[in-house]
């Protein structure tokens, strides 16, 4: 069974891969990109279930919030062109 | 007992991978990115809450199930904050959504009017 | 009250993904949620909104309520992408949240963006700027079943 939900969950991977592969802007991208994590979480998951060792699952978590925080920079990142930003510094201007 | 359980959790197993899949095959099939957001996010919800379903059937009564939890917890109040940053985003980089209708200047007027009338 | 309840569930956080329940790591753990506890209120996210312990009560029987709207909508959203002629028409439209806190405005809007079909691209104040994937979901969001149910969620605080 859990050999079935991985080959599904490696099926969705192609698919969100191709996105990220033909999408026109770099937003389908990120967001092909979050989609793969998403994926990479639950494939973690079901893997530890697969092999029969549970500490996969503590990878997942910290994959997910590594998730988080790497689609949220690359977002910060495309939209300020700068990681340090600072909301007082647009509003004086150059 | 126990057939019932292996039963309920090859269900949701199932249901997690069709979830899965289709969200995934939206993402292909949808013309622009504010559209492919709404296919990515049946995958966010609905596919990981059956799969982390199915699981916690299959573990049991112990950590694991815990674990399985706080994953859950996890996509359930970041998925919104990475869905919303995406679409300010776009927005902030004047990509235009493909609207069939848009219902913002109806939907205020409307309300404007209702509140004049009551 | 809102730190003492916001450093138990630290703890019984590290105690479930620690495992072990030797003294030494026990001690450990408690001394950590503490902490985390005194760094939130230096960050000042320890707060109604940082850690709402006001709405757990109410969470009771909010989240099995929105589970079962994300079933309906994410089944919905499931029929449109697998039908072959692909029936979207995709709609923007305002919403008026009629929440009084930011929490309550915060948790409406998540709400929405959290069911497939929906997401909130923008907030005015109480007006919630929403991108929906067919037509129906923007009516059904304009009638306002949704926004009554948070702010009956919010009212049992």
């Amino acid at each position: 069974m859990f050999a079935a939900a991985a080959a599904a969950i490696l099926v969705a991977f192609a698919l969100a891969i191709t996105r990220a592969i033909l999408g026109p802007t770099v937003f389908d991208r990120v967001l092909a990109g979050n989609s793969c994590g998403t994926l990479a979480i639950m494939l973690l998951a079901v893997m530890g279930f697969l092999t029969e060792r549970p500490e996969f699952l503590d990878i997942g978590l910290t994959y997910g919030l590594l998730n988080l925080i790497g689609t949220l920079a690359v977002l910060k990142f495309f939209r300020h062109g700068d990681l340090a930003y600072d909301v007082d510094e647009e509003e004086a201007g150059p | 007992m126990n057939l019932i359980v292996e039963i309920a959790s090859w269900a949701l197993m199932l249901a997690g991978c069709f979830f899965t899949v289709v969200g995934a095959l939206g993402l292909v099939r949808m013309p622009d990115v504010f559209t492919r957001m709404h296919a990515a996010s049946v995958t966010d919800t609905l596919g990981v809450t059956c799969f982390v379903l199915g699981m916690m059937l299959q573990a049991g009564f112990s950590l694991v199930t815990v674990k399985l939890f706080f994953i859950f917890a996890l996509f359930f109040f970041t998925g919104p904050v990475v869905t919303h940053a995406l679409a300010q985003a776009c927005l902030h980089e004047r990509i235009a959504p493909l609207l069939a209708e848009d219902r913002r200047k109806r939907a205020r007027d409307g309300r404007a009017g209702k509140e004049a009338k009551s | 009250m809102r730190y003492a309840s916001l450093a138990f569930f630290l703890f019984v956080f590290w105690i479930a993904l620690s495992g072990h329940y030797t003294p030494t790591l026990v001690t450990v753990g408690a001394v950590c949620a503490v902490l985390c506890v005194l760094a939130a209120i230096r960050m000042r996210t320890a707060d109604e909104e940082g850690h709402p312990s006001q709405l757990f009560g109410g969470a009771v029987t909010y989240l099995p309520w929105l589970l079962g709207e994300i079933a309906k909508s994410a089944w919905a959203v499931t029929r449109v992408v697998l039908d072959p002629a692909l029936p979207i028409s995709p709609t923007m439209t305002v919403v008026r949240a009629s929440q009084k806190t930011r929490v309550g405005v915060n948790v409406y809007a998540n709400s929405i963006t959290l069911t497939p079909g929906t997401i909130t691209v923008g907030v005015e104040g109480n007006d919630l700027v929403v991108h929906a994937l067919v037509r129906e979901g923007a009516l059904d969001l304009e009638d306002g079943g949704m926004d009554r149910r948070v702010s009956r969620f919010e009212g049992q605080a």
